[in-house]
């Protein structure tokens, strides 16, 4: 399938007026001896071919019902209105670029202000990027944002080992270009908040947590921002949007910088991206953040209106000396958080944070119950949300295999494959799209797959 | 289209009013963590009628590829294939989770291990690695690749990166993340990168060079061959920043021009959607002697055949993750299906006629404008937008550009260019479209001589005129300060 409109017809007049012959004339340039390359590719499809062979990819993969998958560990299940896709639907927006024409990106620009707004509002902060690229990368930007606050003389990231496992190692790679930035914590997968407090020194530019943590749980976060800023050093918190429809906003516990990965706000888990990198930080931070802002002015017949602001921190004005490159980000995934926010609401995300909370007690009680299982043994007083660690009578992809085969059940993440210590524990997530009868089948099938 | 300002989703919000209806809860409800919660999350109250009429009147406040003609120099602004956003919502994609057991997501995995290697095969290079979101991030990407494989062979003394002073913003800003020192290389008369400049700054504690190719004015670089050979004879890398690969696909492979790694920005060749700014995806392709760096995971086959089965796996020296999970796969979708639509045939027709639309373009404009490298180019040339003696700038140029009902070019990019305007038509454009936008130019051309205050004041016709940067940036309102009322 072309979709290039020329005619011959019309490409002739072109070949002339340009003044070459042929349009193998407009390469001269490019030497003879790489030029027009044989390429090794499948043979072109057209509309009606390349939906079939897209529909026959697609249902190699096994069909999951959302009812029976208990998977999480940073990509959710979640209800997502109509209304998002109907709205990221609109071509205006999905296939527009950066508002750097703000007379005719209005529509877009507004809509990410309007973004930023309820960012600010649902994290408690003062300031909300218009997006990065996901959860783990924002993260990684935080701890550079951190480090140069530090400028040079806090060298040092104390790292939770509770964060995501793929989240710590993002911010390694991001380290690896930082000259003698250290991270310390993470490398003792047991260490809890009281245990990290006491890494915090003179050197230190950050303390990293999750809250609720990797695990599910609510870290006692009570004090723990005036222990890090004792010691001058930033309090990023990495969090879970769906959990701040019910918990006290991180900021409201005194973080500087506030990351999460938005794909729970109404974008599919589309096997792991593209999702939506949210990054909100006090106003002291502003001219620190990554990323492009979009500010409220007034045009020249004084009506309101939007447009990208403090440019003079972005790669194509300050190149070398920004305080990032990042460029493309993740709008439309922005936009579409947005809707969702709008259409859910203050109650109806609060009614699906309950609903998680419910439900994943509910869970929690009812494996508990089986003989050989302990739900949250590593810390079993913590509140939790949405996701539970059980420990298993057996390993834990055996168990899956089970689920799967006997049940259709999508079984939770395997532990033991980032934390030695964690064998045969599985994470359990649980949200409002898992219904009772669906956590009934999973612990009848728990049990059954381990007898 | 209303000029009026459009309340924002906070001015809309009614206590008590709401847009969803969820199921009561079908499990015990368990006694909340009172001392842990919050009494308001902030969000707005909006039925859903409003929520749909809102974000309908802002899109109608938005222009996108599908609203006209967006000769946005560097951006390639081409058509988005409507069938592949369809694809992208088949539910075997879109609903897939990213850790579910390989055996469960097979069709998601052979997606991605075929399109590493029609990347690598259009590219010209050994291996590639999906895992950055955007241009940029593959920038970074490469460079702590480049980094890492100088510092495996012992060789720590390799700490500056040339970049042409034509570049884009990004390549010196991925250089400073990634723990170098960038260093300008100026142009040459001719458009191309110094070569005498490239010598010069060859040297011991060279790690590599940043090359665009075609550059920014759209010029095929005319020496590349001696550039990659001086880089290469002094023990440097050479980086290609593939934001113009739409010039070059089926056309040269930057692999056998010799070039070490390269991302290819999926949201401009590709055809995936740039989403008002993103998502993006920015793989890397690497040579044989980078290949082991990629950062991971990648998608590898375990048993070939009909048995074929794919795996995750993290290449042997890997600078490790550089996002989570395997990276924008709902972009891999819309790539692979636009490449399979195209075939090798269909992606060099795309290359030609977007060179051949752009050198229409500047055939028929440089009569009205100045185009300062006027030679044969690529997908994308500039030109200079000032007419002299009006006092009209390229700015100027480009906002009277909107009441034409275009989008403009590039302004004021790429630097080396005063008054630059950057145009990338795309081969998805006709004839008549370039020829109203010509119509269009030199009519603003003729406007500025006998009107030039017409054209100062552009935009005309749009919902709101030239807006006021300074004050947004001084005055710095974030967010919206509405205060909501409770019930």
């Amino acid at each position: 399938m072309s979709y290039v409109p020329h005619t011959d017809r019309e490409r002739g007049a072109m070949l002339a007026a340009i003044g070459v012959a042929r349009m193998e004339d407009l390469f001269a340039d490019v030497p003879a001896e790489v030029r027009f390359p044989d390429l090794k590719l499948p043979p072109a499809e057209s509309e009606p071919e390349i939906m079939a062979t897209m529909r026959a990819l697609a249902a190699r993969n096994v069909a999951v019902d959302p009812a029976l998958s208990f998977l999480g560990a940073g990509t959710y299940r979640h209800f997502r209105p109509a209304t998002v896709d109907y709205v990221l639907s609109r071509g205006e927006f999905y296939t527009s670029y950066t508002q750097y024409q703000p007379e005719v990106s209005q529509g877009m620009l507004q809509a990410l202000f309007e973004y930023q707004s309820m960012i600010c509002r649902l994290t408690g902060m003062e300031v909300s990027n218009a997006s990065h690229y996901d959860g783990a990368t924002a993260l990684a930007e935080a701890v550079l944002l951190a480090l140069n606050v530090g400028a040079g003389k806090r060298p040092k990231i104390v790292l939770s080992p509770a964060v995501h496992p793929q989240y710590r190692e993002v911010v390694k790679t991001y380290l690896r270009g930082t000259h003698a930035a250290t991270v310390v914590g993470d490398e003792d997968a047991t260490a809890d908040l009281a245990r990290l407090k006491t890494l915090i020194d003179r050197d230190t530019a950050a303390l990293v947590v999750q809250n609720p943590n990797f695990f599910g749980q609510c870290e006692p976060v009570e004090g723990l921002a005036d222990a890090v800023h004792a010691a001058g050093a930033l309090l990023i918190v990495l969090t879970d949007p769906i959990s701040l429809g019910l918990f006290r906003p991180p900021g409201a516990y005194g973080a500087d910088v506030v990351v999460a990965d938005g794909q729970p706000l109404g974008i599919p888990p589309s096997f792991g991206g593209p999702h939506l990198g949210i990054f909100a930080a006090r106003l002291a931070q502003v001219r620190r953040l990554s990323g492009h802002l979009v500010g409220e002015t007034v045009d020249a017949d004084g009506r309101r209106s939007h447009v990208l602001t403090l440019a003079t921190r972005e790669q194509h004005i300050r190149r070398a000396k920004a305080t990032s490159n990042i460029c493309t980000n993740s709008a439309v995934c922005a936009l579409g958080a947005a809707v969702y926010l709008a259409t859910m609401g203050k109650r109806g995300l609060r009614q699906v944070a309950e609903l998680c909370f419910y439900k994943s007690h509910y869970a929690a009680t009812e494996i508990g119950k089986l003989k050989g299982f302990a739900v949250n043994p590593q810390a079993p007083t913590l509140p939790f949300f949405k996701e539970l660690v059980v420990r298993l009578p057996g390993p834990v992809p055996e168990i899956n295999a089970r689920l799967r085969e006997r049940h259709s059940i999508i079984g939770g993440y395997d532990l033991g494959r980032d934390f030695p210590h964690l064998q045969n524990h599985m994470l359990i997530a649980v949200t409002e799209m898992n219904t009772r009868a669906g956590i009934d089948r999973l612990v009848t099938a728990l049990g059954e797959a381990t007898r | 289209m209303t000029r009026d300002e459009i309340p924002t989703v906070y001015e809309l919000s009614v206590p008590g009013r709401h847009g969803i209806d969820l199921p009561a809860p079908d499990v015990p409800m368990t006694d909340l963590p009172m001392t842990e919660l919050r009494a308001d999350c902030g969000q707005p109250e909006l039925s859903q009628l409003d929520v749909v009429r809102h974000y309908l009147a802002l899109s109608q406040r938005n222009f996108g590829i599908d609203s006209g003609f967006y000769p946005l120099g560097s951006c390639t602004m081409k058509f988005n294939p409507k069938v592949n956003e369809e694809i992208a919502r088949l539910p075997g994609f879109a609903e897939a989770h990213p850790l579910q057991e390989p055996g469960t997501v097979q069709g998601n995995l052979a997606l991605m291990f075929e399109l590493q290697q029609w990347l690598a095969e259009i590219g010209g290079f050994a291996a590639v690695s999906l895992q950055p979101a955007a241009g940029a991030h593959g920038e970074f990407t490469g460079l702590l690749m480049m980094r890492a494989s100088h510092l495996a062979r012992g060789d720590s003394a390799r700490s500056r990166i040339l970049i042409p002073d034509s570049a884009h913003g990004t390549n010196p800003a991925s250089t400073t993340m990634a723990g170098f020192s960038a260093v300008e290389l100026p142009s040459d008369a001719r458009g191309n990168v110094d070569l005498d400049a490239v010598r010069a700054a060859c040297d011991q504690t060279c790690a590599g060079i940043m090359m665009t190719n075609p550059n920014t004015l759209g010029l095929f670089e005319e020496h590349i061959g001696e550039v990659v050979r001086l880089v290469h004879a002094c023990g440097g890398l050479v980086y290609g920043d593939g934001a113009n690969l739409n010039a070059l696909a089926g056309i040269a492979r930057p692999g056998d021009l010799g070039f070490d790694v390269m991302h290819y920005n999926l949201h401009k060749t590709f055809a995936t959607p740039h989403g008002g700014g993103g998502p993006g995806a920015g793989p890397v392709g690497v040579s044989a002697r980078l290949k082991d760096f990629l950062p991971g995971p990648v998608v590898g086959i375990a048993d070939e055949g009909d048995d074929a089965r794919y795996v995750m796996t993290m290449p042997a020296k890997s600078i490790g993750r550089v996002s989570t999970f395997g990276g924008n796969f709902g972009m891999f979708v819309r790539a692979y299906a636009y490449i399979r639509q195209h075939g090798a045939a269909g992606l060099r027709e795309n290359s030609e006629h977007a060179v051949l639309n752009a050198n229409y373009l500047r055939v028929k404009l440089r009569h009205a404008f100045t185009v300062p490298f006027d030679r044969v180019n690529m997908h994308e040339f500039v030109c200079q937008g000032a007419i002299p003696g009006t006092g009209v700038r390229a700015l100027d140029v480009s906002k009277r550009l909107l009441d034409y009902g275009f989008h403009p070019p590039t302004n004021y990019f790429p630097l080396i260019v005063p008054e630059a305007l950057m145009i990338e038509p795309t081969e998805t454009e006709s004839k008549p479209t370039l020829d109203a936008f010509v119509a269009a130019m030199t009519a603003i051309a003729a406007e500025a001589r006998r009107e030039p205050a017409l054209v100062k004041g552009a935009p005309h016709e749009t919902p709101v005129r030239r807006v006021d940067e300074v004050k947004a940036a001084r005055e710095l309102v974030l967010s919206d300060r509405t205060k909501v009322a409770t019930e």
